[in-house]
């Protein structure tokens, strides 16, 4: 293996690894507040849809984005509506969002393109342009740090660069802020929160609202920039891949760039060597395939290091009378 | 005193529940230019309107009974199992395991062995998401969803590099010897000079899956480890005052949770199709989590339920052939059941309620 395939490799883990990290970060943002959130993938797949849709409709990648993170966020809605509102179970109300996504998409999408649940294949201004960086180009024949810059951290859309962004404006929100301070209190102990005079059901729904549009971002990345339009479920379980990141990397969000990163790699070298000799053994694709839950189930174990979900999650807050 | 006389709990609640989810259905319909009537007239034509529909319908239903059994013994201990399709998967090849390798005479023997390879292996794919339940906490609902990804995995694995006959393009494994072929209806039908459901899958492991439902109902309600179980779901405290030991109920209600999904198998794997293929679980294991909801977790509301699910994925089917509706549409209307009877519930419940109160306010005075 030499040194520009490890580049290459890279390259496709990072453009792999941004829809994790957003929907990873949408989760964060949902279960710190206390509210379990497993349809991150009906979210991702729905957004994926609207977001092709409309950029096809129009032919403009930017309102596909804005159609994308709308997708999203209604369904967060009903999330929202089932989970705080009604204080329904939210697991339960996550099944229900994932269905609903993978029904809906299809059906509309016959409706309106006839193509079988496909949308028509997006070109042009339809999808994100790849953004050069400066002295990409000029840099190029470099050693080392030239293909490093302009193959790896050069050349994405700008999808990326924010996925990337939000990693330090999450750790911020969150750690540094009211909002944030707020956030973390309303999953570990809501009745505190209410205590202090602030509204439980506001601070939710907020999360909520943020978990919406950072999954809108994760479809229509997937749609619009990893790709060109719409399949038919096109998510493929990365929303449960986010899910597991999320508790790989226990619920923090520089970690969450570490796991996201690291299923983002396994799943480039599945792709690239579909069956992985290692000299001694030959792994296959499908092991690769499952590592993340693996993993995952390792660490949900226990056995290397703890992962403690926020305290009040998955209960819905009944306030006191 | 309860807010509500028990039939509107049980009866009542989901029958609102379920208008709810088929009015919003007719909506959606509607919005992709379809007749709603139409489109329910040519389901119940296609599933319930012919033998050959009831053939499917029972069939379908047959899948969604073990599932949903499945998903309520769980309920009831207060988990929610979601791997119901990877236990299924797994049930698949334990049934495929014993009738490739066992010498199996007679179909009334492969049953009951297929059955116990199918029980054990969906069992087994139970086993570690309750132990890590039960002994260190990680939630069940996590793992079971990573271990459904697992097993699609791991079966994908067995079925290209092992199961696969040679000189097979297709991810299969070989056909089982036709000895151990279960008698379908139609066969039994015609035996007694019936002509019924022709070239229809629905085989004698229905009257397994209603069996299934009586034991079930049995279990829970009549035997000490149903109580114990049901305990241990109410209140977790409340059980160990009583001197209940919650890992081995959690254990034990999810293999038996895990033993149901994985019989689904003798279904779909040893009665339709009779070799194990790729995905041959197609859903059935989260239907089986609308199927247990509507069902209010009993087993005769599971059996009903079944059967509705059974209708709707066979009219649905049917729909895709005759109109142009897609077949995904069913999709829509089991999200809209698990949201309406499982999430939303208490927007149903909570005027339900009101109203009763009112009412015997009103009687009172």
């Amino acid at each position: 293996m030499d040194f520009a395939t490890v580049i290459q490799i890279l390259d496709s883990a990072v453009r792999l690894m941004t829809p994790l990290l957003l929907a990873c970060l949408a989760g964060l943002y949902s279960e710190r507040s206390g509210v379990f959130d497993i349809g991150l993938e009906g979210k991702m797949l729905m957004a994926a849809f609207t977001a092709a849709s409309v950029a096809y409709a129009t032919g403009s990648a930017w309102l596909g984005l804005i159609a994308g993170v709308a997708g999203s966020m209604a369904l967060s809605l009903v999330h929202g509506l089932s989970s705080i509102t009604f204080r329904g179970n939210q697991l339960i109300s996550g099944v229900a969002i994932n269905f609903l996504a993978s029904g809906l998409t299809v059906l509309l999408g016959q409706k309106i393109f006839g193509l079988g649940g496909r949308t028509p294949s997006l070109t042009g201004a339809g999808r994100f342009p790849e953004i050069q960086l400066p002295f990409a180009a000029a840099l190029r024949d470099v050693p080392v740090i030239g293909p490093i810059y302009a193959e790896l951290i050069s050349g994405h859309t700008i999808l990326v660069y924010v996925a990337f962004l939000m990693v330090p404006l999450t750790w911020w929100v969150l750690f540094r802020t009211r909002f944030g301070l707020r956030l973390r209190a309303v999953g570990e102990n809501p009745a505190s929160v209410d205590t202090a005079g602030v509204s439980v059901t506001r601070l939710r729904y907020a999360a909520i609202a943020i978990c919406g549009l950072l999954c809108g971002l994760a479809g229509a990345y997937l749609a619009t920039g990893l790709s060109a339009g719409f399949v038919k479920e096109m998510t493929a379980g990365r929303g449960f891949i986010a899910l597991a990141a999320l508790i790989f990397a226990k619920w923090r969000p520089w970690s969450a760039l570490g796991a996201t990163f690291l299923f983002g790699l396994l799943e480039a070298i599945a792709n690239r060597y579909p069956n992985l000799d290692l000299g001694i053994v030959t792994i296959p694709s499908m092991f690769m395939n499952a590592l993340p839950y693996i993993l995952t189930v390792i660490i949900l174990a226990g056995f290397v290091g703890r992962a403690i979900p926020p305290r009040a999650g998955g209960e819905p807050y009944v306030k006191e009378r | 005193m309860d807010k509500m006389p028990k039939w509107a709990d049980v009866i009542l609640t989901p029958l609102i529940s379920l208008i709810l989810a088929m009015a919003i259905s007719a909506l959606v319909i509607l919005a992709i230019g379809e007749s709603p009537w139409e489109a329910l007239t040519t389901m119940v034509d296609g599933a319930l309107g012919s033998s050959y529909g009831w053939g499917f319908t029972l069939y379908y239903t047959t899948n969604f009974i073990f599932t949903g059994l499945a998903v309520m013994v769980a309920y009831h201990a207060s988990l929610f199992n979601i791997g119901g399709e990877g236990q299924a998967a797994m049930g698949g090849l334990g049934v495929a395991l014993v009738l490739l390798y066992l010498p199996l005479p007679h179909w009334a023997l492969a049953l009951p062995a297929a059955m116990v390879g199918a029980a054990l292996f969906g069992a087994a794919w139970a086993l570690i998401p309750a132990w890590l339940q039960a002994k260190r906490g990680s939630h069940i609902v996590i793992t079971t969803i990573m271990f459904n990804f697992i097993a699609a995995a791991a079966l994908n694995y067995v079925l290209v590099n092992l199961l696969r006959p040679v000189g097979s393009m297709d991810p299969a494994s070989a056909r089982f010897p036709p000895a151990t072929h279960l008698p379908k209806l139609s066969e039994m039908a015609a035996g007694i000079g019936l002509d019924w459901g022709r070239n229809t899958p629905v085989n004698v492991t229905f009257f397994v899956a209603i069996a299934a439902c009586l034991l079930v109902w049995l279990l829970i309600w009549r035997t000490r480890l149903g109580y114990e179980i049901r305990a241990l779901g109410r209140s977790e405290p409340g059980a160990l005052y009583a001197g209940i030991n919650p890992v081995r109920i959690i254990v034990i209600a999810m293999l038996v949770s895990g033993g149901l999904a994985g019989l689904m198998a003798i279904n779909n794997v040893m009665g339709e199709s009779e070799r194990l293929v790729l995905n041959a679980v197609e859903g059935a294991g989260f239907i089986g989590i609308a199927v247990a909801l509507m069902g209010r977790n009993h087993p005769f509301g599971v059996f009903l339920a079944a059967l509705l699910f059974g209708f709707l994925y066979q009219g649905g089917g049917e729909l895709a052939l005759w109109t142009s509706i897609p077949r995904e549409l069913i999709v829509v209307i089991q999200a809209l059941v698990i949201l309406f009877t499982g999430a939303l519930d208490n927007m149903v419940r909570m005027p339900l309620e009101r109203i009763f109160l009112a009412m015997r306010k009103r009687g009172r005075a």
